[in-house]
Protein backbone atom coordinates (compact mmCIF):
# COMPACT_ATOMS: atom_id res chain seq x y z
CA UNK A 1 0.00 0.00 0.00
CA UNK A 2 1.12 3.43 -0.83
CA UNK A 3 0.76 4.82 3.06
CA UNK A 4 3.14 1.95 4.04
CA UNK A 5 5.59 2.79 1.68
CA UNK A 6 5.14 6.59 2.26
CA UNK A 7 6.33 6.15 6.00
CA UNK A 8 9.79 6.32 6.01
CA UNK A 9 9.38 9.02 4.15
CA UNK A 10 6.93 10.65 6.98
CA UNK A 11 10.02 9.44 10.03
CA UNK A 12 12.60 11.00 7.67
CA UNK A 13 10.52 14.07 7.49
CA UNK A 14 9.63 14.02 10.87
CA UNK A 15 13.16 13.42 12.43
CA UNK A 16 14.33 16.55 10.53
CA UNK A 17 11.13 18.53 12.06
CA UNK A 18 12.23 17.18 15.40
CA UNK A 19 15.19 19.58 15.54
CA UNK A 20 13.36 21.89 14.81
CA UNK A 21 10.36 21.39 17.40
CA UNK A 22 13.45 20.60 20.05
CA UNK A 23 14.35 24.53 19.14
CA UNK A 24 10.45 25.61 19.14
CA UNK A 25 10.67 23.75 22.68
CA UNK A 26 13.45 25.70 23.89
CA UNK A 27 11.63 28.84 23.48
CA UNK A 28 8.48 28.09 24.27
CA UNK A 29 8.07 26.05 27.06
CA UNK A 30 11.70 26.59 28.70
CA UNK A 31 12.33 30.12 27.94
CA UNK A 32 8.38 30.63 28.59
CA UNK A 33 8.59 33.00 24.79
CA UNK A 34 6.42 32.33 21.46
CA UNK A 35 9.54 32.96 19.40
CA UNK A 36 8.11 33.61 15.25
CA UNK A 37 11.88 34.29 14.40
CA UNK A 38 11.66 30.61 13.82
CA UNK A 39 9.57 31.07 10.58
CA UNK A 40 12.56 33.48 9.05
CA UNK A 41 15.14 31.32 10.84
CA UNK A 42 14.40 27.77 9.65
CA UNK A 43 14.53 28.61 6.08
CA UNK A 44 18.20 30.82 6.77
CA UNK A 45 19.67 27.52 7.44
CA UNK A 46 18.58 26.42 4.03
CA UNK A 47 19.65 29.14 2.61
CA UNK A 48 23.06 29.40 4.51
CA UNK A 49 23.45 25.65 3.23
CA UNK A 50 22.91 26.12 -0.38
CA UNK A 51 25.15 29.31 -0.34
CA UNK A 52 27.84 27.72 1.26
CA UNK A 53 27.46 23.73 -0.79
CA UNK A 54 27.52 26.18 -4.32
CA UNK A 55 30.34 28.01 -2.98
CA UNK A 56 32.17 24.85 -2.94
CA UNK A 57 32.48 24.28 1.04
CA UNK A 58 32.24 20.78 2.61
CA UNK A 59 29.33 20.08 3.94
CA UNK A 60 30.14 20.02 7.88
CA UNK A 61 31.09 23.31 7.55
CA UNK A 62 27.62 24.02 5.66
CA UNK A 63 25.69 22.44 8.47
CA UNK A 64 27.81 24.69 10.76
CA UNK A 65 27.71 28.23 9.67
CA UNK A 66 23.56 27.10 9.13
CA UNK A 67 23.58 26.42 12.81
CA UNK A 68 25.48 29.90 13.67
CA UNK A 69 23.26 31.84 11.21
CA UNK A 70 20.02 31.06 12.85
CA UNK A 71 22.03 31.46 16.67
CA UNK A 72 22.57 34.80 15.07
CA UNK A 73 19.22 35.45 14.06
CA UNK A 74 18.13 34.44 17.89
CA UNK A 75 20.22 36.81 19.37
CA UNK A 76 19.14 39.82 17.45
CA UNK A 77 15.39 38.70 18.92
CA UNK A 78 16.87 38.45 22.33
CA UNK A 79 18.35 41.97 21.88
CA UNK A 80 14.97 43.45 20.30
CA UNK A 81 13.21 42.12 23.49
CA UNK A 82 15.86 42.80 26.08
CA UNK A 83 17.83 45.16 25.07
CA UNK A 84 15.14 47.57 23.20
CA UNK A 85 12.10 46.32 25.48
CA UNK A 86 10.31 45.12 22.28
CA UNK A 87 7.43 42.53 23.26
CA UNK A 88 8.88 39.10 22.89
CA UNK A 89 6.40 38.43 20.01
CA UNK A 90 6.96 41.35 18.17
CA UNK A 91 10.49 41.13 18.18
CA UNK A 92 10.00 37.74 16.87
CA UNK A 93 7.93 39.13 14.15
CA UNK A 94 10.39 42.14 13.15
CA UNK A 95 13.40 39.71 13.18
CA UNK A 96 11.39 37.15 10.78
CA UNK A 97 10.34 39.75 8.20
CA UNK A 98 13.64 41.04 8.48
CA UNK A 99 14.77 37.19 7.56
CA UNK A 100 12.72 36.77 4.54
CA UNK A 101 14.86 39.70 3.06
CA UNK A 102 18.44 38.47 4.28
CA UNK A 103 17.30 35.10 2.82
CA UNK A 104 16.60 36.61 -0.99
CA UNK A 105 20.19 38.28 -0.76
CA UNK A 106 21.72 34.87 0.51
CA UNK A 107 19.77 33.14 -2.45
CA UNK A 108 21.40 35.87 -4.51
CA UNK A 109 17.46 37.08 -5.28
CA UNK A 110 16.21 34.10 -5.88
CA UNK A 111 12.93 32.81 -4.83
CA UNK A 112 14.51 29.24 -4.84
CA UNK A 113 18.00 27.51 -5.51
CA UNK A 114 18.28 23.80 -6.16
CA UNK A 115 21.40 21.95 -5.37
CA UNK A 116 21.58 19.47 -8.21
CA UNK A 117 25.19 19.87 -9.10
CA UNK A 118 25.76 18.55 -4.94
CA UNK A 119 23.48 15.55 -4.35
CA UNK A 120 26.90 13.92 -3.90
CA UNK A 121 27.71 15.62 -0.62
CA UNK A 122 24.15 15.84 1.05
CA UNK A 123 23.81 13.50 4.05
CA UNK A 124 19.93 12.95 4.05
CA UNK A 125 17.77 13.10 0.61
CA UNK A 126 14.29 12.51 -0.05
CA UNK A 127 15.41 9.81 -2.95
CA UNK A 128 17.21 7.67 0.37
CA UNK A 129 14.90 7.43 3.30
CA UNK A 130 16.70 4.95 4.86
CA UNK A 131 19.70 6.55 4.64
CA UNK A 132 17.97 10.26 5.91
CA UNK A 133 16.54 8.33 8.71
CA UNK A 134 19.98 6.74 10.30
CA UNK A 135 21.33 10.49 9.80
CA UNK A 136 18.59 12.07 11.14
CA UNK A 137 18.12 9.86 14.27
CA UNK A 138 22.35 10.60 14.81
CA UNK A 139 21.97 13.92 14.45
CA UNK A 140 18.62 14.02 16.79
CA UNK A 141 20.74 11.53 19.51
CA UNK A 142 23.67 14.35 19.40
CA UNK A 143 21.95 17.27 20.07
CA UNK A 144 19.55 15.47 22.56
CA UNK A 145 23.10 14.50 24.49
CA UNK A 146 24.52 18.04 24.22
CA UNK A 147 21.41 19.72 25.30
CA UNK A 148 20.94 17.22 28.38
CA UNK A 149 24.44 18.16 29.02
CA UNK A 150 23.90 21.47 28.61
CA UNK A 151 20.98 22.30 30.69
CA UNK A 152 22.17 20.44 33.82
CA UNK A 153 24.97 22.91 34.10
CA UNK A 154 25.14 26.12 36.53
CA UNK A 155 24.50 28.42 33.40
CA UNK A 156 22.31 25.71 31.81
CA UNK A 157 19.88 25.79 35.24
CA UNK A 158 19.76 29.20 35.54
CA UNK A 159 18.31 29.21 32.05
CA UNK A 160 15.56 26.88 32.93
CA UNK A 161 14.75 29.15 36.19
CA UNK A 162 14.59 32.20 34.03
CA UNK A 163 11.96 31.29 32.12
CA UNK A 164 10.34 29.46 35.04
CA UNK A 165 10.46 32.18 37.37
CA UNK A 166 12.25 35.47 36.35
CA UNK A 167 11.31 37.12 39.67
CA UNK A 168 13.78 34.37 41.72
CA UNK A 169 16.00 34.45 39.04
CA UNK A 170 16.92 37.91 39.17
CA UNK A 171 16.78 37.69 43.55
CA UNK A 172 19.79 34.77 42.83
CA UNK A 173 22.12 36.97 40.58
CA UNK A 174 20.57 35.32 37.34
CA UNK A 175 21.35 37.99 34.46
CA UNK A 176 17.94 36.85 33.35
CA UNK A 177 18.27 38.93 29.74
CA UNK A 178 21.59 37.80 28.68
CA UNK A 179 20.00 34.27 29.32
CA UNK A 180 16.95 35.36 27.08
CA UNK A 181 19.71 35.81 24.24
CA UNK A 182 21.50 32.68 24.99
CA UNK A 183 18.15 30.55 24.52
CA UNK A 184 17.05 32.05 21.88
CA UNK A 185 20.14 31.53 19.97
CA UNK A 186 20.72 28.09 21.15
CA UNK A 187 16.89 27.63 19.51
CA UNK A 188 17.04 29.22 16.34
CA UNK A 189 20.32 27.67 16.20
CA UNK A 190 18.33 24.24 16.14
CA UNK A 191 16.04 25.62 13.95
CA UNK A 192 18.12 26.40 11.05
CA UNK A 193 20.61 23.12 11.50
CA UNK A 194 16.23 21.45 10.91
CA UNK A 195 16.39 23.82 7.84
CA UNK A 196 20.06 23.19 6.11
CA UNK A 197 18.98 19.43 6.56
CA UNK A 198 15.48 19.88 5.19
CA UNK A 199 17.08 21.68 2.47
CA UNK A 200 19.53 18.57 1.64
CA UNK A 201 16.36 16.34 2.03
CA UNK A 202 13.94 18.82 -0.60
CA UNK A 203 17.36 19.10 -2.90
CA UNK A 204 16.27 22.56 -2.48
CA UNK A 205 15.45 25.57 -0.68
CA UNK A 206 12.65 28.04 -1.41
CA UNK A 207 12.23 31.61 -0.22
CA UNK A 208 8.40 30.25 1.18
CA UNK A 209 10.23 27.17 3.58
CA UNK A 210 9.52 27.55 6.98
CA UNK A 211 5.90 29.31 6.30
CA UNK A 212 4.12 28.52 9.66
CA UNK A 213 6.87 26.50 10.76
CA UNK A 214 5.93 27.45 14.34
CA UNK A 215 2.74 25.97 14.00
CA UNK A 216 4.15 22.71 13.11
CA UNK A 217 7.18 23.08 16.20
CA UNK A 218 3.98 23.49 18.70
CA UNK A 219 1.89 21.20 17.32
CA UNK A 220 4.85 18.24 17.38
CA UNK A 221 5.84 19.78 21.04
CA UNK A 222 1.60 19.21 22.16
CA UNK A 223 1.34 16.13 20.24
CA UNK A 224 4.81 14.64 21.93
CA UNK A 225 4.29 16.06 25.44
CA UNK A 226 1.24 13.95 25.89
CA UNK A 227 2.50 11.02 25.55
CA UNK A 228 5.86 11.70 27.33
CA UNK A 229 4.68 13.45 30.72
CA UNK A 230 2.76 10.03 30.79
CA UNK A 231 5.98 8.05 30.84
CA UNK A 232 8.42 10.49 32.54
CA UNK A 233 8.18 14.25 32.82
CA UNK A 234 11.95 14.97 32.63
CA UNK A 235 14.06 16.90 30.00
CA UNK A 236 15.37 14.39 28.26
CA UNK A 237 12.19 12.18 28.19
CA UNK A 238 10.72 15.25 26.91
CA UNK A 239 13.40 15.95 24.29
CA UNK A 240 12.80 12.52 22.56
CA UNK A 241 9.27 12.67 23.40
CA UNK A 242 8.80 16.01 21.01
CA UNK A 243 10.71 14.48 18.13
CA UNK A 244 8.16 11.77 18.66
CA UNK A 245 5.52 14.09 18.07
CA UNK A 246 6.92 15.49 15.01
CA UNK A 247 7.27 12.15 13.58
CA UNK A 248 3.35 11.38 14.53
CA UNK A 249 2.84 14.29 12.79
CA UNK A 250 4.16 13.85 9.70
CA UNK A 251 2.73 10.12 10.00
CA UNK A 252 -0.56 12.03 10.38
CA UNK A 253 -0.44 14.55 7.43
CA UNK A 254 1.09 11.37 5.45
CA UNK A 255 -1.98 9.70 5.69
CA UNK A 256 -3.97 12.08 5.19
CA UNK A 257 -2.09 13.57 1.86
CA UNK A 258 -2.10 9.55 0.94
CA UNK A 259 -5.75 8.91 1.67
CA UNK A 260 -6.63 12.48 0.06
CA UNK A 261 -8.25 12.97 2.99
CA UNK A 262 -8.62 16.73 2.08
CA UNK A 263 -7.20 19.05 -0.25
CA UNK A 264 -3.24 20.16 0.63
CA UNK A 265 -4.12 23.26 0.55
CA UNK A 266 -6.15 23.12 4.03
CA UNK A 267 -2.96 21.56 5.62
CA UNK A 268 -1.48 24.13 7.06
CA UNK A 269 -5.19 24.83 8.65
CA UNK A 270 -4.93 21.38 9.73
CA UNK A 271 -1.52 21.93 11.50
CA UNK A 272 -3.35 25.31 13.24
CA UNK A 273 -6.61 23.00 14.44
CA UNK A 274 -3.93 20.68 16.24
CA UNK A 275 -2.36 23.71 18.00
CA UNK A 276 -6.05 24.70 18.69
CA UNK A 277 -6.92 21.92 20.36
CA UNK A 278 -4.16 21.17 22.69
CA UNK A 279 -4.20 24.68 23.82
CA UNK A 280 -7.50 25.09 23.61
CA UNK A 281 -9.16 21.79 25.39
CA UNK A 282 -6.94 21.58 28.48
CA UNK A 283 -8.24 25.05 29.20
CA UNK A 284 -11.63 24.71 28.55
CA UNK A 285 -11.75 21.24 30.58
CA UNK A 286 -9.64 23.03 33.56
CA UNK A 287 -12.60 25.61 33.62
CA UNK A 288 -15.08 23.08 34.25
CA UNK A 289 -13.35 20.40 36.02
CA UNK A 290 -12.08 23.96 38.89
CA UNK A 291 -15.98 24.60 38.85
CA UNK A 292 -16.92 21.07 39.75
CA UNK A 293 -14.47 20.79 42.79
CA UNK A 294 -15.22 24.33 44.18
CA UNK A 295 -19.30 22.70 43.97
CA UNK A 296 -18.66 20.09 45.87
CA UNK A 297 -16.15 21.45 48.64
CA UNK A 298 -18.67 24.19 49.32
CA UNK A 299 -21.64 21.17 48.77
CA UNK A 300 -19.17 19.45 51.42
CA UNK A 301 -19.11 22.68 53.85
CA UNK A 302 -22.37 24.32 54.06
CA UNK A 303 -23.75 21.33 53.75
CA UNK A 304 -25.38 21.23 50.26
CA UNK A 305 -26.25 24.84 49.47
CA UNK A 306 -26.28 26.31 46.59
CA UNK A 307 -22.30 28.26 46.30
CA UNK A 308 -23.73 31.25 43.86
CA UNK A 309 -26.13 31.87 46.79
CA UNK B 1 26.44 47.82 57.00
CA UNK B 2 23.32 49.32 54.48
CA UNK B 3 23.37 53.23 54.83
CA UNK B 4 20.37 54.61 52.29
CA UNK B 5 20.88 58.67 52.83
CA UNK B 6 18.33 60.90 51.58
CA UNK B 7 16.38 58.36 49.27
CA UNK B 8 13.23 59.32 47.12
CA UNK B 9 10.87 57.56 44.42
CA UNK B 10 7.84 59.16 43.17
CA UNK B 11 5.81 56.79 40.86
CA UNK B 12 3.83 58.15 37.68
CA UNK B 13 5.25 61.59 38.22
CA UNK B 14 3.19 64.47 36.44
CA UNK B 15 0.20 62.28 36.20
CA UNK B 16 -2.90 61.97 38.12
CA UNK B 17 -1.86 58.83 39.50
CA UNK B 18 1.50 60.83 40.71
CA UNK B 19 2.79 58.90 44.14
CA UNK B 20 5.51 59.93 46.37
CA UNK B 21 6.42 56.20 47.87
CA UNK B 22 9.85 57.69 49.32
CA UNK B 23 10.40 60.95 50.34
CA UNK B 24 14.42 61.84 51.77
CA UNK B 25 14.51 58.34 53.76
CA UNK B 26 17.61 58.00 55.80
CA UNK B 27 18.51 54.75 57.22
CA UNK B 28 21.67 53.56 58.70
CA UNK B 29 21.58 49.16 59.97
CA UNK B 30 24.57 48.31 61.99
CA UNK B 31 26.34 44.98 61.75
CA UNK B 32 24.10 42.15 62.93
CA UNK B 33 21.10 44.38 63.09
CA UNK B 34 17.64 43.25 62.70
CA UNK B 35 15.60 45.70 62.39
CA UNK B 36 11.55 45.44 61.66
CA UNK B 37 9.99 47.90 59.26
CA UNK B 38 6.11 48.74 60.25
CA UNK B 39 3.88 51.06 58.31
CA UNK B 40 -0.03 51.79 57.18
CA UNK B 41 -0.41 50.85 53.43
CA UNK B 42 1.53 53.23 51.11
CA UNK B 43 3.66 54.30 53.97
CA UNK B 44 6.82 52.90 52.17
CA UNK B 45 7.91 49.50 53.33
CA UNK B 46 7.82 47.68 49.57
CA UNK B 47 9.09 50.49 48.20
CA UNK B 48 11.88 50.90 50.64
CA UNK B 49 12.47 47.24 49.66
CA UNK B 50 12.38 47.22 46.29
CA UNK B 51 14.37 50.29 46.25
CA UNK B 52 17.77 47.97 48.19
CA UNK B 53 16.97 45.33 46.05
CA UNK B 54 17.30 47.41 42.87
CA UNK B 55 14.03 46.44 40.99
CA UNK B 56 13.74 49.90 39.99
CA UNK B 57 16.38 53.26 40.24
CA UNK B 58 15.34 55.69 42.55
CA UNK B 59 15.06 59.53 41.95
CA UNK B 60 17.54 60.69 44.17
CA UNK B 61 19.61 59.92 47.13
CA UNK B 62 22.10 56.56 47.44
CA UNK B 63 22.28 53.10 48.66
CA UNK B 64 25.75 51.68 50.43
CA UNK B 65 25.69 48.02 51.27
CA UNK B 66 28.90 47.22 52.96
CA UNK B 67 30.78 50.37 51.83
CA UNK B 68 29.57 49.75 48.45
CA UNK B 69 28.03 52.46 46.25
CA UNK B 70 24.79 49.72 44.86
CA UNK B 71 22.23 52.95 43.92
CA UNK B 72 23.24 52.00 40.05
CA UNK B 73 23.81 48.58 39.85
CA UNK B 74 21.18 46.15 37.89
CA UNK B 75 19.38 43.78 40.23
CA UNK B 76 20.78 41.04 39.05
CA UNK B 77 24.58 42.00 40.26
CA UNK B 78 23.54 43.28 44.00
CA UNK B 79 21.42 40.23 44.41
CA UNK B 80 25.55 38.72 45.48
CA UNK B 81 24.73 41.18 48.72
CA UNK B 82 21.41 40.06 49.26
CA UNK B 83 19.04 37.46 50.27
CA UNK B 84 15.34 38.44 49.23
CA UNK B 85 12.25 36.30 50.44
CA UNK B 86 9.13 37.79 48.86
CA UNK B 87 5.20 38.72 50.48
CA UNK B 88 4.15 35.95 47.55
CA UNK B 89 5.38 32.44 48.17
CA UNK B 90 5.25 31.29 44.56
CA UNK B 91 7.58 34.65 43.78
CA UNK B 92 10.73 33.19 45.55
CA UNK B 93 11.14 29.31 43.96
CA UNK B 94 11.48 27.94 40.01
CA UNK B 95 7.75 25.82 40.18
CA UNK B 96 8.74 23.33 37.96
CA UNK B 97 12.47 22.81 39.08
CA UNK B 98 13.27 20.03 41.71
CA UNK B 99 14.01 21.20 45.15
CA UNK B 100 17.80 20.36 44.76
CA UNK B 101 18.27 22.47 41.66
CA UNK B 102 16.52 25.66 43.20
CA UNK B 103 19.02 25.37 45.56
CA UNK B 104 21.66 25.19 43.65
CA UNK B 105 21.10 27.81 42.07
CA UNK B 106 21.26 30.17 45.24
CA UNK B 107 24.13 27.80 46.50
CA UNK B 108 25.75 29.83 43.40
CA UNK B 109 24.35 33.45 44.17
CA UNK B 110 26.82 36.44 43.18
CA UNK B 111 29.39 33.45 41.44
CA UNK B 112 30.39 33.69 38.31
CA UNK B 113 28.55 30.39 36.66
CA UNK B 114 30.10 28.15 33.96
CA UNK B 115 29.66 25.22 31.93
CA UNK B 116 30.32 22.90 35.00
CA UNK B 117 27.34 20.14 36.63
CA UNK B 118 24.54 22.59 38.10
CA UNK B 119 24.97 20.00 40.95
CA UNK B 120 28.19 18.70 42.48
CA UNK B 121 28.98 15.77 44.35
CA UNK B 122 27.94 15.85 48.10
CA UNK B 123 25.56 19.13 47.11
CA UNK B 124 22.54 17.32 47.50
CA UNK B 125 24.40 15.55 51.32
CA UNK B 126 24.61 19.52 52.45
CA UNK B 127 21.52 20.41 51.41
CA UNK B 128 19.67 17.36 53.10
CA UNK B 129 21.36 18.21 56.49
CA UNK B 130 20.08 22.50 55.91
CA UNK B 131 16.96 20.93 55.03
CA UNK B 132 16.26 18.86 58.22
CA UNK B 133 16.16 21.70 61.08
CA UNK B 134 13.26 22.83 59.23
CA UNK B 135 11.06 20.13 59.98
CA UNK B 136 8.95 20.22 57.06
CA UNK B 137 10.38 16.60 55.43
CA UNK B 138 11.66 18.25 52.77
CA UNK B 139 14.95 15.95 53.13
CA UNK B 140 13.94 13.39 51.56
CA UNK B 141 12.01 15.08 48.60
CA UNK B 142 15.40 16.76 46.78
CA UNK B 143 14.20 15.69 43.49
CA UNK B 144 10.48 17.10 43.68
CA UNK B 145 8.77 19.64 42.13
CA UNK B 146 9.07 22.54 43.63
CA UNK B 147 5.54 23.40 42.72
CA UNK B 148 4.08 20.66 44.27
CA UNK B 149 4.70 21.98 47.91
CA UNK B 150 2.74 24.10 49.99
CA UNK B 151 3.16 27.61 50.35
CA UNK B 152 4.75 27.32 53.78
CA UNK B 153 6.97 24.81 52.52
CA UNK B 154 8.08 27.46 49.67
CA UNK B 155 8.59 30.39 51.90
CA UNK B 156 10.67 28.34 54.33
CA UNK B 157 12.51 26.82 51.38
CA UNK B 158 12.97 30.33 49.79
CA UNK B 159 14.40 31.63 53.27
CA UNK B 160 16.94 28.74 53.16
CA UNK B 161 18.20 29.60 49.56
CA UNK B 162 18.03 33.57 50.55
CA UNK B 163 20.55 32.49 53.44
CA UNK B 164 22.74 29.79 51.62
CA UNK B 165 25.20 31.94 50.45
CA UNK B 166 25.44 34.63 52.97
CA UNK B 167 23.74 37.34 52.42
CA UNK B 168 25.01 41.15 53.72
CA UNK B 169 21.55 42.21 53.60
CA UNK B 170 18.73 39.94 54.09
CA UNK B 171 15.02 41.48 53.34
CA UNK B 172 11.91 39.84 54.17
CA UNK B 173 8.98 41.49 52.22
CA UNK B 174 6.00 40.28 54.64
CA UNK B 175 6.94 37.20 54.38
CA UNK B 176 4.52 35.36 56.49
CA UNK B 177 1.48 37.76 55.42
CA UNK B 178 0.31 35.29 53.02
CA UNK B 179 0.40 31.78 55.13
CA UNK B 180 -2.38 30.97 57.59
CA UNK B 181 -1.12 31.52 61.22
CA UNK B 182 0.71 28.49 62.39
CA UNK B 183 2.12 28.23 59.32
CA UNK B 184 3.28 31.66 59.80
CA UNK B 185 4.05 31.03 63.17
CA UNK B 186 6.52 28.10 62.06
CA UNK B 187 8.39 30.37 59.18
CA UNK B 188 9.03 33.18 61.73
CA UNK B 189 10.76 30.38 63.82
CA UNK B 190 12.67 29.16 61.39
CA UNK B 191 13.41 32.74 60.35
CA UNK B 192 14.66 33.60 64.00
CA UNK B 193 16.66 30.65 64.14
CA UNK B 194 18.69 31.34 60.51
CA UNK B 195 19.07 34.96 61.50
CA UNK B 196 20.67 34.22 64.86
CA UNK B 197 22.70 31.53 64.04
CA UNK B 198 24.32 33.40 61.09
CA UNK B 199 24.17 36.83 62.49
CA UNK B 200 22.55 38.45 59.56
CA UNK B 201 21.68 41.94 59.27
CA UNK B 202 17.97 41.84 58.59
CA UNK B 203 15.12 44.02 57.59
CA UNK B 204 11.85 42.61 57.78
CA UNK B 205 8.61 44.11 56.65
CA UNK B 206 5.62 42.66 58.64
CA UNK B 207 1.86 44.09 59.00
CA UNK B 208 1.94 42.62 62.58
CA UNK B 209 2.62 45.02 65.36
CA UNK B 210 3.28 42.30 68.01
CA UNK B 211 6.03 40.15 65.71
CA UNK B 212 7.49 43.60 64.75
CA UNK B 213 7.90 43.93 68.43
CA UNK B 214 8.35 40.61 69.56
CA UNK B 215 11.65 39.90 66.59
CA UNK B 216 14.80 42.12 66.13
CA UNK B 217 16.47 44.52 68.17
CA UNK B 218 15.15 47.28 66.38
CA UNK B 219 11.87 48.31 64.95
CA UNK B 220 11.43 51.39 62.92
CA UNK B 221 7.70 52.92 61.36
CA UNK B 222 7.77 54.72 58.24
CA UNK B 223 5.13 57.28 57.03
CA UNK B 224 5.08 59.16 54.02
CA UNK B 225 8.32 58.09 53.17
CA UNK B 226 10.10 58.62 55.84
CA UNK B 227 10.79 57.14 59.15
CA UNK B 228 9.09 58.38 61.98
CA UNK B 229 9.54 56.13 64.37
CA UNK B 230 13.14 54.45 65.56
CA UNK B 231 13.54 52.33 68.21
CA UNK B 232 16.19 50.04 69.87
CA UNK B 233 17.57 48.52 72.56
CA UNK B 234 16.19 47.99 76.00
CA UNK B 235 13.60 50.67 74.81
CA UNK B 236 12.46 48.14 72.06
CA UNK B 237 12.17 45.25 74.54
CA UNK B 238 9.58 47.51 76.66
CA UNK B 239 7.36 47.92 73.96
CA UNK B 240 3.79 47.38 73.50
CA UNK B 241 1.43 47.84 71.13
CA UNK B 242 -0.42 50.70 72.53
CA UNK B 243 2.88 52.85 73.01
CA UNK B 244 3.70 51.85 69.13
CA UNK B 245 0.09 53.24 68.36
CA UNK B 246 0.88 56.00 70.54
CA UNK B 247 3.91 56.63 68.83
CA UNK B 248 2.83 56.76 65.39
CA UNK B 249 0.14 59.51 66.53
CA UNK B 250 2.80 61.44 67.78
CA UNK B 251 5.44 60.83 65.03
CA UNK B 252 2.43 61.46 62.23
CA UNK B 253 0.31 63.93 64.47
CA UNK B 254 -2.38 62.09 63.06
CA UNK B 255 -5.27 59.64 64.16
CA UNK B 256 -5.04 56.24 62.46
CA UNK B 257 -7.38 55.68 60.06
CA UNK B 258 -7.19 52.43 58.98
CA UNK B 259 -6.73 50.27 62.10
CA UNK B 260 -6.86 47.06 60.72
CA UNK B 261 -3.84 47.38 57.93
CA UNK B 262 -1.71 47.79 60.53
CA UNK B 263 -3.03 45.89 63.83
CA UNK B 264 -3.70 42.70 61.49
Amino acid sequence: MSILNAMPGAVAQGLIWGLMAIGVYISYKILDIADLTVDGSLCTGGCVCAFMLMAEQPIWLCILAAFAAGALAGVVTGLLHTLLGIPSILAGILTQLSLYSVNLAILDHKASQALFPYLDQLLVDSSDDIKTIIVGTGVVAVVIIGLWLFFYTEIGLTLKSTGDNPDMSRAQGVNVNRNKVIGLAISNGLVALSGCFLTQYNNNVTINDGRGAIVIGLAAIFIGLSVSMKIKPNFVVSLIGVVFGSIVYFAIYTIVVQLKLMHTDYLKMMSALIVVLFLGVPYIKGKLFAGRTARKIAERTVGGGQPHA
Amino acid sequence: MLKITNLGKTFNPGTVNEKVALKGLDLHLKDGDFVTVIGGNGAGKSTLLNAISGVWRPDCGTIEIDGVDVTHMPEHKRAKFLGRVFQDPMKGTAPDMEIDENLSIAARRGTVRKLLWGIRRGERERYRELLKPLELGLEDRLSTKVGLLSGGQRQALTLLMATLQRPKLLLLDEHTAALDPKTAAKVLEITDRIVTENKLTTLMITHNMKDAIEHGNRLIMLHEGRVVVDVSGEEKKLLTVEDLLGLFVKASGMVFSDDRAILA
